[in-house]
Parts: C-alpha cells; structure tokens; sequence
C-alpha cells in the first residue's frame, strides 16, 4: 500500500494546490505532496509525468440496482464500472428491491460492498417506507448503519408534510435530504422536454416548471427546517435561478448537475433514441448554458452522473414505452474533460473540486483531498488520450447511453483506492 | 422526378416535389376504381404486410383494398390478434414478419417513432399509417389531393385545423404538407388542444372557432378523444361541443359560401360535427375516404417500384 506518484501536475483543491508535486502514500494514506519526494523503501513508483494528480472523484447519484435488479447492475459491476471511469466512491440510491429503507438492507450493501466492490459505497436511505411517500423509514437506524443521505429519488415525496417532518427528523443527523425535484402532475405521463421537440416529434413533454415548482418548495421547506436539501440532477435554467438566490439568503441548499445535461440538449431525442430518454429529461440549449455557468460559480455545488443502468429490452423498443435513465459512470469523465474544459467552459481545477472535494463536503465523506492523513483514494487522468466511447467495452453490465461513438479527448488514466490501483 | 426513398415515415422529412409525385401518382391511379375489373398487375408477386397495433377502420381496409387492386399479396395483422398481445416486443414480432421476406410493412403503433423504429431495423419498406401524435403521412397525402380536386391547386390557399391539435398526428402532418406546398394553416382549439411552439412549426393559432374558420379556403375538423376530459384539457363534451362544435349556423356567419369541410374520421357526431354539416353540401369527408385508396395504392407502387429498380 506504499506508493510514489511522481511528477504529476497535482491540483487538490481543498489544500489549494495546482503544482508539478510528488505525492507519497503509505497505508492506505496520503503521507505528503510536494517535490522531489524520496520513494518508499517498498512499494511502487508511479511516473505521472504529464498526467494530472486529483483526489479520488465521488459521484452521489449512482443506481447500483442490487439487492433486486442484479440483471441491471451489481455492487461488482457498478464498483467497477465507477473505477474505469475514475471514481473512487459512489453513492447508491435506495430504489432497491427490496428498497433500502431499513438496516437489513443498507447492511447488505455495505457486505456487499466490502467483499466484492472495487471502490468505496456509501448507501442512500429511502425517506419513505417502500418509497411509497407515506410513512418515514426508520431514518436514524439508517443513519446509524452507514447512511449518508436520505432521497426517495424518482418516487417525489408529494406530501410537503411529510418531507418536512424528513427534514426535521434527520436534523441531528447531519445527513441532508436528496430532492429529484419534479411535479408528479405537471410531469405525469410525459417522456421528454416539453418544447418545440415534443410538439414536433408528438412526445408528451414536461415542462420546465415541473422542475421549478419542486425546486422553489424544497428550498422553502429547508428554509422552514433549517435542514440541508441538496436538489439532485438540476437541469432548468430556471431551478438555477431559484438555487443562486436561495443562497444568496443564506439557506441551506445545494445541488448537482449530469454530465449529460451538460452537453445534450432535447435535440437528441429527434430519432427517438431511447438512449436520450431520462429523467429529468434533456433541456434546451438556454438550459445547459445556465447550468454550465451555475457549475462555474458555485451555485451547483458538484457533478453527478445519475447512472442508471437498464438492460437492452428496456430501452429497444418505442421512446414512451423505455426506461428512463442512462448509465454515466464510464463516459463522464471524458465528456466533461472534452465539452467543458477542453470546450473553455469550466478551468480544469474547478471541474476536478465539483468532483472530489465538493460532492466529499456536502455529504461528509472522508476523502476530496491529498491532504496529509486523508485515505490515498486518487484519480488521476489524461488529458491527451483520445477514447471513443465502445459501450461494449463498458464494465458496468448495461449498455443504455447515448454517447455511443463519440470521439472524447481526455481520460481517466489510473483510478487508486485506498492506496491501491484499482484501474485499469 | 422520381422516388428513391426505402420509406414513408414522415411529411416534414420530404420535400414539396416529392409530396406533389406522391399526389399526382395517387391522382392517376384514381381510375381503376371506376372500373369494372379493379385490378392492375403492378405489384403482382410482391408481398404487404399490414401491421396494425391500433383499431383502425378506413386506414387499414384503404391499404388492403390498394394493395390488393395492384394484385399484391396482403396480409393483415392486428395487436389484439397477434402474439404482441402474448407479450412479443414490436421489434421481435417486426423481425419476425421481416422473415417471411415482405416487400412492404404498413405499420399502426399508438407509440410515436415505431414507423422509424422499424425504419431503422428492417430492410424491406415500411410505410408509417400513424404513429402515436407523430404523423400519419397517406392521411396528408389524401386530405391534399381531396383539397386539390375541390380547389385546383394549393398554392394560396388557407386552411384551418380545427379541435385536438396537441394530439393529433393528422394535423401534425397536414401542418407541415400544406406549408411545404404555399399554403397558409391556422390551428384551433382551447390553448389545451394547442401545442406549445406550434408556431415555429408555421401554424397560425387561434382559440376562437369564429375566428379561425373566417375567410378559409378549407375547414378540417378533427376527432375529439373521449379520455381528454379525464385529463383535465376540457371541462366536458358539452362545452366542448358548444365553442367547438361545427354547425351550420356557425358555417353561415362566419364561413365563406365556398369552404369545404374536411374530417379524418371517425366523427364523433354532435360533439365536433353536427350530422347537418357532416352530410351536408359543404362536407368532403366521403371523398377523403374514396381517396385514401388511389393514396394508398400510390404509396405501395413508388416504395415497392423502387425496390425493383434497386435490384435492376
């Protein structure tokens, strides 16, 4: 578990440091960064020259589908999927079967997870029995077991009663509520953006106000509870707006964005792909540059790919009939490192922050930092590779994205947890 | 001008010059149905297969009746009676059908893209008869060739389409037919039946029948679904039928002596045509009717011609 990364350009952004450094990791943690550091007695000398050294990433959106739709994806596949694509830890939603709203099952996970995962898991709590947005899951036992968040995702909690008594409930937790903001009437029965797409293609499309309007109630209910909601996914220029000047008041909101609402719009869904059909759906191009530019100046606090997994004979057939979601894990590095730093849209040291150290703030996760003492998880990439994206060649066991042979210049090029080189 | 496409999935994928070849090949196969023997040898040997996942009357008899007068082998498969109804995905049942070598698959699928769907997947030509509230081409293609008899030409000509436009794959396509060919539409309905943007799609909007059927050349009713009031777009068939319903009276005050009044069927009777203006003097719908045949037998002959000419 000794082990020299040498000469890398190493940007860690919660020490504040982008510099041409040596990082020195022994058992399983970082020991120091800085030049010319001397090799360990045993271990291994990684040369980095001309790679970039970047805490370990995190994604806090990540469907791993085990215990229940192991035909999707497992705790393996998924962990492994997230380490070729450069992640050091997940999150996993609790839309499980069963659904992890007890300990029984946050306890599986997390067996799971330490006999066959490759990165670290940290479960997400169901806030409602079954997510069925009636009745509160036993939350503290929850938190107890190893919950880090606690988020009915899809399944919107409607009743703003209840979810305030979420909130209130989790305070002493210091686990923040996880918000797939969407009204279940303004979206009922839709498949995409509502806009002039939908009207052409004659798709049922959800407004934009679908989002805005669960948006704007979750943040008054944080205001309300004091609680921390962190608004997964945002993908409206008008949920920004409501996010800026909600902290602007000083409420405590946050929220992440996907790699594909940043690089597609709804004109991908024009051929019907199902491959294009997720949820929240894409938006406009006014939409991805208001969301681009939230990412930038810190009103969307990280990036987080929502990898959804479904099999083949989910998303083949009509666009209404397929599942929602596509999985990210293993495109999203590449595409933000192409479209958004390449793209001169976001610096490379502010990508590589709403990767690491700011999903590893908002959820309290160790890790996000190359800080002396914190666990050697690190991810450090290429910026020259070109890889065309070969979802045959994906770890994860789905293969539903819509990035299938787009040519991306940048990569993931060694993925370490714990001190150990997990990818490739 | 000739043919080159493998399908006919959509109007807003052609161009004028093709809409106008599918018109004027329909126009001149409209004889055989006058004649005695109804049957020509175009398509002898050549296999249809008419696959049709929604309940469809006029369509699917127009398609069989075409396909057979051009002495083409059809065959009819309907979703209840089918093993979709055993649980077969539609591209597993297309593939399936793709086995038994047809020339053409005319399918019907409530989802829109399925015509594309099966574009993409199979290899013999499939002719989309109404995919969801995508399109419904040969619907366009007969609604101009009635209006082109009526009137003579299409250029200048104005036309609204009245009722259900948000869901509706017939006025889709007859929105993006009429302005490729110079013509002016206005679509109306409650700002509920409209869908948004339609604008950009070169419609006119009015939410106001007297307003919208006022100085227009032609009138196209369309069908109202029953299930639109349980969704809350309208309050009730009664009110509906009240603003939106066609009567003659409404026809006498605001319409000109010389509109032709269009419906794609079915008609729900005294919700969006009262029966005086659907059987009366200004109604064209049986005409639509007769036409879809000489349409359909055009369609089958340029996409199944051009496969000969491929293999040439």
């Amino acid at each position: 578990m000794n082990m020299l990364i040498r000469n890398g350009r190493v940007i860690d952004p919660a020490n504040g440091v982008d510099a041409q450094a040596d990082v020195l990791v022994a058992d399983g943690v970082i020991q120091r960064v800085g030049p010319s550091l001397p090799a360990p007695a045993k271990g291994d000398v990684l040369e980095a020259a001309g790679k970039v050294v970047c805490p370990g990433f995190i994604d806090i959106h990540v469907h791993l589908r085990e215990p229940g739709y192991e035909y999707k994806e497992t705790v393996a596949t998924g962990t492994r999927a997230a380490a070729a694509g450069g992640f050091t830890a997940v999150c996993c939603m609790a839309n499980t079967d069963p659904v992890n709203d007890n300990r029984s099952v946050t306890d599986y996970i997390l067996a799971k997870a330490r006999s066959e995962g490759v990165v670290r898991v940290y479960p997400i709590g169901a806030v409602t029995r079954g997510l069925g947005g009636t009745e509160l899951a036993e939350l503290a036992e929850l938190a107890e077991a190893g919950c880090v968040a606690f988020s009915d995702d899809g399944n919107v909690v409607a009743d703003a009663g209840l979810y305030r008594r979420a909130m209130e409930y989790t305070l002493p937790f210091g686990t923040p509520v996880i918000s797939h903001a969407e009204d279940p009437h303004l979206a009922r029965g839709t498949c995409m953006n509502e806009g002039i797409v939908s009207t052409e293609l004659g798709l049922a499309g959800a407004p934009a106000a679908a989002e805005d309007v669960m948006v704007a109630r979750d943040i008054l209910l944080a205001e309300l509870t004091g609680a921390h909601v962190h608004i997964a996914h945002l993908s409206t220029a008008g949920a920004v707006r409501l996010v800026r000047d909600a902290k602007a008041r000083g409420v405590r909101v946050t929220a992440e964005v996907t790699p594909h609402h940043l690089v597609l719009t709804e004109d991908a869904v024009r051929g019907y792909d199902p491959n294009t059909k997720m949820n929240p759906p894409l938006r406009t191009k006014r939409d991805v540059e208001a969301l681009a530019e939230a990412l930038a100046d810190g009103t969307i606090d990280c990036i987080a790919t929502d990898h959804a997994p479904h099999s083949l004979a989910e998303k083949e057939g009509a666009f209404d009939d397929a599942a929602f979601g596509i999985v990210g894990l293993e495109t999203a590095v590449s595409l933000l490192l192409d479209r958004l730093v390449r793209g001169g849209v976001l610096p490379l040291a502010t990508l590589v922050s709403r990767l690491s150290t700011d999903p590893a703030r908002l959820l309290r996760l160790r890790g996000g930092s190359l800080g002396a003492g914190a666990p050697a998880d690190i991810t450090i990439l290429d910026l020259d590779a070109e890889v065309r994206v070969e979802p045959e060649r994906f770890h994860s066991r789905s293969r539903n994205t819509p990035f299938r042979g787009f040519t991306l210049r940048g990569r993931p090029w060694k993925t370490i947890v714990g001190g150990r080189v997990v990818s490739p | 001008m000739a043919w080159t496409r493998k399908d006919l999935l959509t109007i807003r994928d052609l161009d004028a010059g093709e809409i106008t070849l599918l018109v004027d090949t329909a126009a001149s196969l409209q004889e055989i149905a006058t004649r005695e023997i109804k049957k020509v040898p175009a398509l002898r040997g050549k296999t249809i297969v008419n696959l049709f996942y929604e309940a469809s009357t006029r369509t699917r008899t127009s398609f069989e009746i075409a396909g057979k007068w051009l002495s083409a082998d059809v065959v009819n498969i309907s979703g209840s009676s089918s093993s979709a109804a055993k649980g077969e995905s539609i591209l597993d049942t297309a593939k399936n059908i793709e086995a038994m070598s047809p020339d053409v698959v005319v399918v019907r699928h409530r989802s829109a893209g399925a015509a594309e769907l099966l574009a993409r997947e199979l290899a013999c030509s499939i002719v989309n008869a109404g995919d969801g509230a995508h399109e419904h081409p040969t619907q366009a293609l007969l609604d101009l060739l009635t209006i082109r008899e009526r009137k003579g030409h299409f250029e200048g000509l104005h036309v609204a389409i009245v009722g259900d436009i948000a869901h509706s794959r017939v006025a889709r396509s007859n929105l993006h037919a009429m302005r490729k060919l110079g013509m002016t539409v206005t679509v109306a309905g409650p700002p509920t039946l409209i869908p948004p943007f339609v604008q950009e799609l070169g419609a006119k909007v009015s939410y106001r029948l007297e307003d919208a059927i006022r100085d227009v050349d032609v009138i196209m009713m369309l069908r109202l679904q029953q299930e639109r009031m349980t969704r809350g777009l309208i309050p009730s068939l009664r009110e509906y039928s009240r603003y939106w319903g066609l009567s003659l009276e409404k026809l006498a005050a605001h319409a000109r002596s010389d509109v032709v009044i269009m419906h794609p069927g079915p008609v729900n009777r005294g919700v969006e045509l009262s029966p005086e203006v659907a059987d009366g003097p200004y109604s064209v719908i049986l005409d639509q009717v007769a036409k879809g045949v000489a349409v359909r037998m055009g369609v089958l002959v340029l996409l199944a011609g051009r496969k000969d000419e491929r293999a040439a």
